[in-house]
């Protein structure tokens, strides 16, 4: 009996939550692709012509990993964040949790279709961003690899801040005031290289930092910080935000009274 | 009849400290229509949402089909359809989208001929395509209803179903109700109108400030507490009771053309040796009081229900 799966609910969750992204087609796609674009006309073309090149890669280039982690982290947070407070703020929350539905299963749906999306986008910015300037990517299993787990990771954390808020403002106030600033100053648009050496100390306590790093690695090759401390860091906040949510349906945390 | 839901010693407390529910225990029997009755805040949403999942128990056990609801909640959830109170469903999705999804969603495979069958069940076939948001209250109660069905579910909670519905909805849905019972399926409502229950149940359950007082077979019920009334109409008017009558404690009305007798039939049939109807009708002849005609009339559940939490 635990063994089982109730497969047509991840399904109807996860289909439910696409449709929705269909619906606010210009809202979920168009917006992200058109920032971002201004972000590399501003920062790229601007910025860019006076700094040729960040360790042998041009600077338009380099801060593509950058620009699409800063969506990836921004995007996942608040469409899972978004897709679980909803229902509970209209009510409808009522049919999930009546439903034969395991905790498992209402973060696949939720969080797979959120993560998905984020992926998308990632990938449509590269494709925008190819039009800016010559892309290559030389480990894609790897970018794909760490694009995929971000999307899962940070759509996992939008989930549990989207069943801690009470109230919308709650929503954006982690996304605005932590995921952002740690994100730019993450070295999304520099390497830590350009840093005075107390910066780069006090930085690398920024775990945006090897998330970008290990991003960029699969772009260039070459990294601030080791790969391998990249995929760790991801992989333990992974962990860290399964946990919470386990804990968070064990005990109803508010969902049920 | 087999019990479907059995319900043992159920305790709620909320975080404010408030109970709920205290210590209920209930059967409700496969196929019936059970009604639960109770003023606002006697808490029959909490025990219905106690037994669907949305509410946590403080103590007690509850059992659907023999599965405990708790640590076997796939059997039973995916055994319970539910309507709820609040009128709360998806303003963007259509309506054909959104009962899919709740069949999806208690896990039973997509089958759009029987979500149509539904659909078309609750008069809503021409809205399948419209947004939620742009149907009538009427209308998002047969939505809820629709996703409430879409699983093909054995019981079905509906939690004050004519609250805020027309005249037309509420014969629809009695109707749906009756064939629903017909068809198998189990129904457990919950109302504060109490012809409701007087006109489709087939047991009551009186509850009050989280107390189960009284559960019935409807017509048990009815004549067990049912009150009777016998309207003496006079030939000529009174102007006082006579001190013989003293023991009925009959009241005069109509300017004294028409005496009042209140009695209750238990379920024994007695009406009283000393002051039965029999009693009282040879006591107005020996009076000499001459009447017109008579006429009985049995208190409403309204009553008996008033009767019954005023004596609790
Ligand atoms: N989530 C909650 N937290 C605290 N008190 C609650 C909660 N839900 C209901 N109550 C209280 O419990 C009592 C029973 O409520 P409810 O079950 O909704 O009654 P009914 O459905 O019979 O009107 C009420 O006094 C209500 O205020
Ligand atoms: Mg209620």
């Amino acid at each position: 009996m635990n063994l089982q799966v109730n497969l047509p609910a991840i399904r109807a969750i996860y289909t439910y939550e696409m449709n929705r992204t269909r619906r606010t087609i210009g809202q979920s796609i168009v917006s992200p692709v058109l920032s971002t674009s201004l972000y590399f006309v501003v920062f790229g073309s601007a910025i860019g012509s006076r700094m040729s090149e960040v360790g042998g890669v041009p600077y338009g280039a380099f801060i593509v990993p950058g620009l699409m982690m800063l969506t990836l982290l921004t995007q996942s947070i608040s469409n899972a964040a978004f897709a679980i407070y909803f229902p509970r703020f209209t009510g409808t929350i009522y049919e999930l949790l009546s439903a034969p539905v395991s905790p498992f299963e209402i973060v696949a749906g939720y969080v797979g279709a959120a993560a998905t999306k984020s992926v998308l986008l990632g990938l449509i910015i590269l494709a925008t961003a190819a039009l800016f300037v010559p892309m290559e990517v030389r480990h894609p299993f790897w970018m794909l690899t760490f694009l995929v787990l971000t999307a899962v990771t940070f759509s996992l954390f939008g989930f549990i801040i989207g069943i801690w808020a009470d109230g919308f403002e709650r929503l954006q106030l982690i996304p605005m005031l932590v995921i952002t600033p740690l994100t730019f100053l993450g070295g999304t648009f520099y390497s830590l290289d350009m840093l005075p050496p107390v910066w780069r100390t006090v930085t690398l306590f920024n775990p945006v930092v090897y998330l970008v790093a290990g991003f960029r690695w699969s772009f260039f090759g070459t990294a601030d910080v080791r790969v391998e401390v990249s995929a760790a860091m991801t992989l333990a906040f992974l962990i860290a935000c399964l946990l919470i949510v386990r804990w968070m349906f064990r005990t109803g945390y508010r969902l049920k009274s | 009849m087999p019990n479907v839901i059995t319900v043992s010693g159920l305790s709620k407390t909320y975080a404010t400290g408030h109970t709920a529910l205290n210590n209920v225990s209930l059967d409700i029997r496969r196929g019936e229509i059970f009604a639960l009755l109770g003023p606002n805040g006697a808490g029959k949403t909490t025990l219905i949402s106690i037994i669907c999942g949305l509410v946590k128990p403080t103590a007690g056990s509850v059992t659907v089909s023999g599965f405990d609801i708790v640590s076997q909640y796939r059997e039973t959830r995916s055994r319970i359809g539910l309507v709820p109170q609040e009128l709360t469903a998806e303003a963007f999705e259509s309506v054909f989208a959104t009962v899919s999804f709740s069949r999806g969603l208690f896990g039973k495979k997509p089958d759009p001929a029987y979500v149509e069958k539904v659909i078309r069940s609750l008069s809503l076939w021409e809205k399948r395509d419209s947004r939620i948001m742009t149907l009538s209250g009427g209308m998002k109660r047969r939505v809820l209803i629709a996703k409430a069905l879409a699983h093909e579910p054995e019981v079905l909670f509906l939690d004050e179903p004519s609250a805020g519905v027309d005249v037309e909805l509420r014969r629809d849905m009695w109707r749906l109700v009756r064939e629903l019972r017909d068809s198998g399926v189990t129904i457990i409502l919950t109302t504060h109108y109490l012809e409701e229950a007087e006109e489709m149940a087939d047991r009551v359950g009186v509850i009050s400030r989280g107390e189960l007082i009284l559960v019935e077979e409807k017509a048990a019920l009815m004549k067990t507490l049912g009150k009777k009334k016998l309207s003496v109409e006079l030939n000529a008017p009174l102007a006082t009771i006579p001190a013989r009558l003293a023991p009925f404690n009959l009241t005069l009305s109509d300017g004294g053309g028409c005496l009042t007798y209140s009695y209750v039939t238990t379920a024994e049939g007695s009406e009283g040796r000393d002051h039965g109807i029999t009693a009282l009708l040879e006591a107005l002849s020996a009076e000499g009081i001459a009447f017109r005609d008579l006429h009985t009339e049995q208190s409403s559940l309204e009553d008996i229900f008033v009767s019954l939490v005023r004596r609790s």
